[in-house]
């Protein structure tokens, strides 16, 4: 569709392309991109990582010339005169732009004398920014020392010092705590509301979609569609259900549901799977239970991510190669059922300086279940994640790994278990197939076994194809692939995943937790740690971290549960956490 | 507003926030005052190009008077540590065992062939493992053999055969310290790394910490930008300049033989040609290891090496005498050298000076003209 070029408009992109140059090859990171955003409106630019929504916020903001197309931002031509927009817009990149030696004030000082504020209209403008963003009392303290959320408000106040008519906001939400998250959406609305002013916000969380007025729908630097969050979701109606089947285990019914044609969709939603039909109708499911076994399917209310997956997929049914990798692992389940504890943790503590990064710690996680750490940054996850794996050495507590002591033999606990860091640790200059080769002589395996598990690798996580392809150039969710086939080398007991799927887009998460359901169903310990609500029902049990704190543990179900009330029928986990987490702040004012 | 407060404005919020930014950053102030310190102390007080009190074999096959005043002669220079040794194997295996630098070897007929002939009678062996101290310890033998031959040839009236009396006589720096000849072209050195490497360094953090992208989206202009950046550096750099020259002056008693405005002028100077070699750095280097990298690979080894505060410029190879061209500091040492030891010579502050404010239109202009608020130039 045409984009809106009447004078009302705030933002335009016509027919943009922009590619980027790298060792002798090219890469489109946006291709004929249309996009109209109205003047005093929200929207939203949503898209997985690699969808090209850094790069279209760098262009509105004139720090990247477009090779084809045109840009007006606020009726200025960005190409012509970039300055003149510059003076204009507010932009905030995504690390916020803040100097973390300067402090609050200071920062404010800096932007201020920037962007022309008159000292006169300073005072009551800081009084009012400080106000809506809660950091009134820290106005001396270092920008590096405030916590994720307080600097994502710093930034924006920072972007806001003077109430620019078109503000600019890449990734605000990555990274940040839910609590900020929802604080973040009502200081925009509010700029909205009082200024008229006009916002483009990325993010790579679908789930926000619906607080936009407007969204544009990105996917590998092409526009997928631009309407409002409703014209996404609404075409989707009647084609979401709800589906239980009491005698198989979740997991079991998601991988046979996956494996049914006209189901283009199916996610595990506490004890249910939400699956999603090609068409308006129900398909037909009784090839999931034997024996005539009770199904019960209820409509569900679609949901901006439905939409996403929808067009991406088309009507093509999922592809049903992870679906036989899970038939066969189950069968070689068989065997490795007994219920014993493989992970046990008390009172862990790791302290760094007087700083206590995880404190008070204790868990216990049974052999083939699939055992989440829910959190957001800097509650501790990665650094318990660290400790487990022996990595890091524990300042007091007790932790037994697959029966061994990690204090005393933590060689032995290695051998059995594998670790997939954050950002995959792979080498990125090597191709796929020397990866697998390099952890494979890692692990020690010789030479018949090395080979046969490198063909396993490359064979059930679809990487063949890839084979000679060098790791930098991989998408990232097959990165994420070869980091988990390179974890799995050794045939480990125990396998801990530290934010395996942050910025991976929603297609290759799905893959990702099929596999996850398919080696948990193979007897293989999982213990993941993420920052996204929704994957938490994935996991069999959870804890729920802050500030290195256990504020919760339990079943999905159980924790959502706890916070069902009247205004909140159906939690979902994010209402769930948001509660705890503020409740855990409202002790924490009681007690100081 | 108008256009110029705006301006102004903008220049001041810069400055400031570089300026504080510098007085929280332990790391700069370790660049800018303790580096120098440390280089200082080090080439003050470690490192000497003098031969002093080297350790010395005099092997006296004969004692007698004679022997007795050279040895004497030898005991009183400060070069030297004589010991006796009555033949020459036991001197050897001292050489061997590494407790005497040289050998010097009076045979059994030292006085007799002294006074007939009238010619040295001495050998003199060198461990030439260093070449640099060999040879100082060549000369220095040779120069007081020659002193003790003349005084001792006037004390018994006899007519040396030697055509010409060598009388050394040594200008600027006449108690032949290195030190008063280091200290100041370490000046020139600091100067480079502050200039330089802090420059390059702190853009480089700047795009590091996505810090950059933001001041790009705001009205402040590229120039301002520069400028920015440049003052307080400027001011820092200055700073390290004084530090170094008061240290100079009052700690290693270094003649300052030039004008200290003169000094400061040039100083000045040769700060901007820094400053610019770090901005034009920063505009490719992008993240602070590569920007160390670049800026300690073609500014501080450069003024480390070429620059002849160190080496000669003079002994170096045809080919390397002509790269010291383009070496900035090479220009600075002179004029600080000069300065320092010699006075204010006005042709060679003037011809290195010319030299270098090419360098610093050239530098700053490259570094102006490859900036641009955008990410993909």
């Amino acid at each position: 569709m045409p984009p809106d070029v009447s004078s009302a408009a705030a933002l335009v992109f016509d027919g943009v392309s922009k590619r980027f140059g790298a060792e002798g090859r090219t890469v489109t990171a946006v291709q004929s991109v249309d996009i109209g955003i109205e003047a005093g409106k929200v929207a939203g630019l949503i898209g997985p990582d690699g969808a090209g929504k850094t790069t279209l916020m760098r262009l509105a903001a004139g720090l990247l010339r477009p090779d084809e197309g045109r840009i007006r931002a606020l009726n200025i031509d960005v190409v012509e005169h970039p300055l003149a927009v510059q003076s204009t817009v507010g932009y905030m990149p995504q690390r916020f732009g803040l100097y973390e030696d300067l402090s609050v004030q200071e920062n404010l000082d800096l932007y201020a004398d920037l962007q022309g504020v008159a000292k006169a209209d300073r005072p009551e403008r800081y009084r009012a920014l400080m106000h809506m963003t809660g950091l009134a009392p820290f106005t001396r303290r270092l920008a590096g020392h405030l916590s994720g959320g307080m600097k994502q408000k710093l930034g924006l106040a920072c972007t806001l010092v003077r109430p620019p008519r078109l503000l600019l906001l890449d990734e605000p939400t990555a990274g940040v705590d839910p609590v900020s998250r929802r604080e973040l959406w009502s200081i925009v609305y509010r700029q909205v509301r009082e200024q008229g002013m006009s916002v483009l916000l990325s993010t790579a969380y679908l789930d926000e979609a619906a607080r936009c007025d407007e969204v544009i729908l990105m996917h590998e630097g092409r526009r997928l569609g631009q309407g409002s969050p409703q014209s996404f979701s609404a075409p989707m109606r009647g084609r979401t259900f709800r589906v239980t089947a009491p005698a198989l285990n979740k997991r079991t019914l998601q991988t046979r549901l996956s494996a049914v044609p006209g189901v283009i969709d199916a996610i595990i939603e506490g004890e249910q799977v939400r699956i999603v039909s090609a068409t308006p109708h129900l398909p037909d499911l009784s090839a999931v239970v034997e024996d005539g076994g009770a199904l019960r399917t209820a409509p569900a209310d679609p949901v901006f991510e439905d939409a996403f997956i929808a067009r991406l997929k088309g009507d093509a049914s999922m592809s049903s190669a992870h679906a036989r990798l899970a038939e066969e692992s189950r069968a070689a389940a068989a065997g490795a059922g007994h219920n014993d504890a493989v992970i046990e943790v008390r009172d862990l503590q790791r302290r760094f300086g007087d700083f206590y990064a995880v404190k008070g710690v204790s868990f216990s996680v049974q052999r083939g279940e699939v055992f989440g750490l829910l959190g957001a940054n800097g509650a501790g996850k990665s650094t318990t994640f660290r400790m487990l794996c022996g990595l890091l050495p524990v300042t007091a507590g007790e932790v037994q790994v697959a029966g061994v002591d990690l204090r005393h033999a933590v060689a032995q606990a290695r051998a059995r278990l594998g670790y997939m860091a954050q950002r995959f640790s792979l080498y990125e200059n090597l191709t796929v197939l020397q990866n697998l080769r390099f952890f494979a002589s890692a692990y020690g395996l010789h030479r018949a076994r090395g080979k046969q598990r490198i063909a396993w690798a490359l064979e059930a996580f679809e990487l063949t194809d890839y084979a000679g392809a060098g790791s930098r150039d991989l998408p990232l969710g097959f990165k994420q692939r070869l980091a988990m086939a390179a974890a799995l080398m050794h045939e480990p007991e125990i396998l801990f995943l530290d934010e395996p799927t942050s910025g991976v887009d929603p297609l290759a998460r799905r893959e990702f937790w099929q596999r996850i359901n398919a080696l948990a169903e193979a007897g293989v310990t999982v213990l993941v740690t993420t920052h996204f609500m929704d994957e938490a029902n994935y996991c069999d049990r959870l804890v729920i971290m802050a500030e290195g704190e256990v504020l919760a543990k339990g079943t999905p179900a159980d924790m959502k549960a706890r916070f069902r009330d009247a205004e909140h029928p159906d939690p979902t986990m994010e209402d769930a956490f948001i509660s705890m987490i503020e409740a855990h702040e409202q002790r924490k004012e009681a007690a100081a | 507003m108008k256009a110029g407060a705006a301006a102004r404005m903008r220049l001041g919020g810069m400055i400031r926030k570089e300026s504080l930014q510098i007085l929280r950053d332990p790391s700069s102030i370790a660049i800018a005052f303790v580096m120098p310190l440390v280089l200082l102390l080090l080439f003050g007080y470690g490192v000497s190009l003098d031969a002093k009190h080297i350790p010395l074999a005099m092997v006296l096959e004969e004692p007698d008077a004679d022997t007795a005043s050279l040895i004497g002669a030898f005991r009183r220079s400060s070069w030297f540590d004589a010991r006796g040794f009555d033949s020459i194997q036991a001197a050897q295996q001292a050489f061997d065992r590494r407790e005497v630098f040289g050998i010097v070897w009076l045979r059994n007929d030292f006085s007799q062939r002294l006074l007939t002939r009238g010619e040295a009678p001495i050998g003199v062996i060198v461990n030439g493992v260093d070449a640099n101290q060999a040879r100082i310890t060549q000369g220095y033998i040779q120069g007081v053999w020659q002193v003790w031959l003349n005084s001792y040839a006037s004390s018994k009236g006899v007519e040396l055969t030697q055509p010409v009396a060598l009388e050394p006589r040594i200008w600027f720096n006449a108690a032949v310290r290195s030190t008063a000849f280091l200290v100041p072209g370490l000046i020139a050195v600091i100067m480079t790394l502050i200039g330089a490497m802090l420059t390059s360094l702190v853009v480089a953090r700047e795009w590091e910490r996505g810090t950059m992208e933001a001041l790009m989206v705001t009205p402040v202009r590229i120039g301002e930008m520069v400028v920015g950046k440049l003052v307080p550096y400027f001011v820092l750099g200055m700073g390290g300049m004084l530090l170094s020259v008061a240290m100079a002056l009052w700690l290693f008693d270094v003649p300052l033989r030039g004008s200290f405005w003169l000094l400061t002028a040039t100083s000045a100077l040769f700060m901007l040609v820094a400053l610019g070699m770090g901005l034009l750095i920063s505009v490719f280097a992008r993240n602070q290891f590569v920007a160390g990298q670049l800026s300690i690979l073609i500014t501080f080894l450069p003024a480390f090496i070429l620059s002849g505060f160190i080496f000669e410029i003079g002994a170096m190879p045809a080919p390397i005498q002509v790269l010291t061209h383009i070496i900035p500091a090479r220009y600075f040492v002179a004029i600080l050298q000069t300065l320092f030891l010699a006075g204010n010579i006005w042709p060679i502050v003037l011809a290195n000076s010319a030299a270098l404010a090419v360098m610093m239109v050239l530098f700053l202009g490259l570094a102006r003209r490859n900036m641009h608020k955008r990410l993909d130039a």
